[in-house]
């Protein structure tokens, strides 16, 4: 048994100059590397600037989210205030986290959307912004705004989302769908 | 005999509530520095909210370290099944104790004399004055070195008592790290011991407070800057901090020696590690640093070069020797932080090489070129 051990040679062996090797001036170069941001960051944090680019999320938002982000839920609404909704659970149907309870109602004065949403809520603790509700939705009524929810909060019970905060979206200044409509057409669509 | 206990009682609750402080605060610390280095916020989220309002108080976070406490005193206090229940249970306070006991023989302030402080004592005291140390000991440095390598038994202990494989390779790693390094520890010191003639911490402070060369204050870095450095990197390694936490190498060894330790007991060991930085602090202040003194600064004041003279009232000077001291002892810390989470962590076979293959014999010779100097100039420099 002639058998000695051989350390492996691969073929991309790092290579140390003899200044990395000696060891004691890279160590030197390391600390002066973090000392240098330390006290660039302490200074700009001194100067009332930040060092980080971290947003202190519930106390600021970030400005830059995406035209087509998805956050927040909308409801969007006829021309008379009403929700367009016509509250046929397909969004909740839908809903892979299951989070989108709705009670519908019936409104006989209403021929055309005789059924309407009394409740329409959303838990924001499950939600996963999916936006499969929006595409679901057969009549435009469930879109996402580009804000993010006030989400949070020490409590999961309060992080439903209710009719009245999902009406507050002004829809008049929605580009892709004008209001009031061009025609009669569009609204009285419904019913032959 | 009743004044000289209770200043000893006042020193004591002085140098307690200086080290648990430290300990807490350096716990933000370390985060805090390391999230800055690296570009992040940090801690930043515990407050107090103060009762009966709405005011928080965060301070940037700076409760956190209580945060910390808290929860490690709420854990689950969870044993493993082991057969040395003794051992077990002890480990932590072996190591906790002798590094608050360091603390007895280092000096924070200079001089006090407590009947000029308070002039209603002044009868009472009877123009007593005591050094602002815990205890006077002439063996200063070796009850230093008696202490700190009591917590290498402390750290065998849990690796040898929690019956589990891996505590018990970073007991060992523990052991072997630790006694190699506080030799070099020792050598490194001995320069400068041969420097000052003492080993009593208060006369070498004491012995710093000229100025060497005409302009340097008379450090002890000064006259033994690779000693500095090697007492520093032999202080940290013993400390089992990165680079040189292969005891607890988390990658490897899950927690090292104390694998098995949960809430308090787990917390006593990283309070430990946390209170040995400020002792590091505090001693490599004390040796190198010139403890408490300040350049020109004498205990009646400062004398700046030009013959003006500042006087200074007894109180001031004593305030300015302890934030002197704890600002020293703070700076140092925040430099092994610095070094903590600059550098990456070394090999083991690396560790004990460096420590026998390098540190030891750059002591040797540091030690030898300080003999051969002091005795070309006679015996003192």
């Amino acid at each position: 048994m002639n058998v000695s051990y051989q350390r492996k040679r691969y073929w991309n062996e790092p290579t140390l100059t003899a200044w990395e090797r000696a060891y004691l001036p890279e160590i030197m170069r390391g600390l002066a590397v973090t000392s240098t941001v330390f006290l660039r960051n302490m200074w700009r944090w001194m100067t009332g600037r930040k060092g980080a680019l971290t947003t202190y999320y519930p106390e600021e938002t970030r400005v830059d989210y995406a035209p087509l982000n998805r956050g927040k839920h909308v409801l969007t609404q006829r021309p008379d205030g009403k929700p367009q909704c016509i509250a046929c659970n397909l969004c909740a149907t839908v809903c892979p986290a299951k989070v989108i309870e709705i009670e519908a109602g019936f409104d006989p004065t209403d021929v055309a959307h005789p059924k309407f949403p009394i409740r329409f809520e959303i838990d924001y603790s499950r939600c996963i912004f999916c936006g499969l509700c929006v595409e679901a939705c057969p009549e435009d009524a469930i879109r996402m705004a580009r804000e993010t929810p006030d989400l949070p909060t020490g409590d999961r019970h309060r992080m439903w989302l209710g009719l009245e905060e999902m009406l507050t979206w002004q829809p008049q200044r929605d580009v892709a769908k004008p209001y009031p409509p061009a025609g009669d057409k569009a609204t009285a669509g419904g019913l032959p | 005999m009743t004044q000289d206990l209770s200043v000893a009682l006042v020193f004591i609750v002085y140098a307690m509530g200086m080290l648990i402080t430290f300990g807490t605060v350096l716990t933000w610390v370390e985060r805090k520095q390391a999230a800055v280095m690296s570009d992040r916020i940090g801690a930043n989220r515990a407050y107090i909210r103060i009762p009966f309002t709405q005011f928080k108080m965060i301070w940037w976070g700076l409760f956190h370290g209580i945060a910390d406490g808290l929860k490690m005193m709420l854990k689950e206090n969870f044993q493993p099944r082991t057969y040395d229940r003794i051992a077990y249970a002890i480990a932590p306070w072996v190591v906790f104790t002798p590094v608050l006991l360091v603390f007895a023989v280092v000096p924070f302030g200079g001089t006090l004399d407590p009947g000029r402080l308070v002039p209603a004592l002044a009868d009472w005291f009877d123009g007593r004055t005591y050094p602002m140390q815990i205890a006077r000991l002439d063996a200063g440095l070796l009850v230093v070195f008696a202490f700190s390598g009591l917590t290498i038994i402390g750290t065998m202990l849990a690796g040898w008592s929690s019956a589990n494989k891996f505590s018990l390779l970073g007991g060992l790693r523990a052991g072997s790290q630790m006694i190699s390094y506080e030799l070099v520890m020792g050598l490194t010191v001995l320069g400068l011991i041969l420097l000052f003639g003492s080993i009593d911490l208060g006369a070498i402070v004491r012995r710093q407070s000229g100025i060497a060369l005409g302009f340097l204050p008379a450090w002890g870095i000064v006259y033994q800057p690779f000693g500095a450095l090697l007492f520093l990197t032999a202080a940290i390694a013993e400390n089992k901090r990165i680079p040189f936490d292969l005891p607890e190498a988390e990658s490897e060894l899950i927690a090292g020696y104390y694998t098995e330790y949960t809430s308090m007991k787990m917390g006593l060991f990283m309070f430990a590690e946390f209170i040995e930085i400020a002792i590091i602090g505090a001693l490599f202040t004390t040796l190198f640093l010139g403890g408490y003194n300040l350049p020109y600064m004498s205990d009646a004041g400062f004398t700046l070069p030009g013959g003006i003279t500042l006087a200074m009232s007894h109180g001031a000077v004593v305030l300015t020797q302890l934030v002197v001291f704890l600002v020293k002892v703070l700076l140092v810390c925040s430099f092994q932080i610095l070094i903590r989470w600059s550098l990456p962590r070394f090999r083991y076979d690396q560790v004990l090489a460096f420590a026998w293959k390098f540190m030891l014999p750059l002591a040797l010779i540091n030690l030898v070129v300080t003999a051969v100097i002091l005795w070309s100039h006679g015996g003192s420099l």
